[in-house]
């Protein structure tokens, strides 16, 4: 029996679907079966990000509906054995899916699945209630910004509401320079607030722009420091205890100057 | 100069984070507060209960509000009183 883990935000635009992307081939590169969902019913993107956009046939809605089996509407990855993308109808609204069937779907993929993994729409509307509906873990991801923390404190208070108990905490395109010179919340100051244990620190890597323009995934690259990042992420999940890592260990030139002058 | 000085530091020590933690703080009291009325409900059911041991009052008008203004966040509460009350019954521990 797998796991069904939700990833989620409330706010857009903050990286879900990077994040369900990454995570979901780290763990398929160590090995496990792998089925990535996405729930944004409308706007399907997990597709494109995955690079599989050209071979979808049936999607989530075809399946709730009865139009296919499941098996029929997942892709599987050529890149990484194991790693299935189950994508959303983009003709569709949310409301052509009920949480009900959600929930159908997502047993049925924890029987033939390690991991099922859910990219949530934005909002808090039906879409979010549909991806959540299956779900018994949730990952909530933010940016070091008032808004996007803002929102995950709502995602989270909805989340325990739902039984969705003790979500994580996942901070996205943290700039190492800027919290340094006080411009960026550090991520104490967010774990201050909204309360929650943290999965991992991603920081901001122009490296998620290039793969994403090529269906890439980030977590393959092992010079990348996003890269790094996801795989330590995917190694928690597993159970893994993974200390944070350094965030400036290739910092600017003076930054290294200082720290080889043993002043940094 | 030194009082120059004393400013400047003063000025960098309120750093764009901080305000950004301390708006947060404030804005999420609002909302967490917003999410659940039941709670606020819960609070004004044990004012009364509380207050009415003491006083009079008008219980249908009672309000009880989070107010925030410039970067204090303060529980106020409005609560009619008719008269004291002569003989205060403390309630055994």
């Amino acid at each position: 029996m797998g796991e069904v883990i939700v990833i989620t935000s409330g706010k857009g635009g903050v990286g879900k679907t990077t994040a369900t992307a990454n995570i979901g081939a780290g763990l398929a590169m160590r090995g496990y079966k792998v089925a990535l969902v996405d729930a944004d019913i409308g706007l399907r993107n997990l597709d494109v990000v995955l690079g599989l956009e050209n071979r979808i046939v049936y999607d989530l809605v075809d399946v709730a509906h009865g139009h296919c089996r499941l098996k029929q509407a997942l892709i599987k990855d050529k890149r990484f054995e194991g790693l299935y993308l189950l994508p959303a109808a983009q003709t569709k609204d949310k409301t052509a899916v009920k949480p009900e069937q959600m929930k159908e779907i997502c047993l049925q993929l924890k029987e033939e699945f390690d991991f099922v993994i859910i990219d949530c729409p934005a909002g808090i509307e039906q879409g979010f209630r549909n991806a959540i509906a299956g779900a018994e873990k949730a990952i909530v991801i933010t940016t070091p910004e008032v808004s996007a923390v803002r929102d995950a404190d709502r995602v989270i208070g909805l989340l325990e509401a739902a039984e969705l108990r003790e979500p994580k905490l996942v901070v996205n395109r943290l700039r190492p320079r800027m919290v340094r010179q006080g411009d960026m919340m550090t991520i104490e100051d967010i774990i201050d607030i909204l309360a929650v244990d943290l999965l991992g620190v991603i920081p901001e890597d122009e490296q998620i722009i290039v793969t994403t323009n090529r269906g890439d995934t980030v977590v393959l690259m092992d010079r990348s420091r996003s890269g790094e990042a996801f795989r330590n992420i995917t190694r928690r999940i597993l159970g893994e205890p993974v200390p944070l890592m350094e965030l400036e260990r290739d910092g600017h030139f003076f930054a290294r100057l200082r720290r080889i002058m043993g002043l940094g | 100069m030194l009082e120059f000085l004393a400013r400047l530091f003063q000025r960098h020590s309120l750093s764009s984070k901080d305000v950004a933690k301390e708006r947060l703080r404030l804005v999420l009291v609002h909302d967490r507060a917003n999410i659940s009325p039941e709670l606020l409900q819960l609070l004004k059911d044990d004012l009364i209960k509380t207050v009415s041991k003491y006083f009079e009052i008008e219980e249908k008008s009672l309000e009880v509000t989070l107010d925030t203004s410039d970067d204090v966040v303060a529980l106020v509460a409005s609560i009619p009183v008719h008269r004291v009350k002569r003989s205060v019954k403390v309630a055994s521990v």
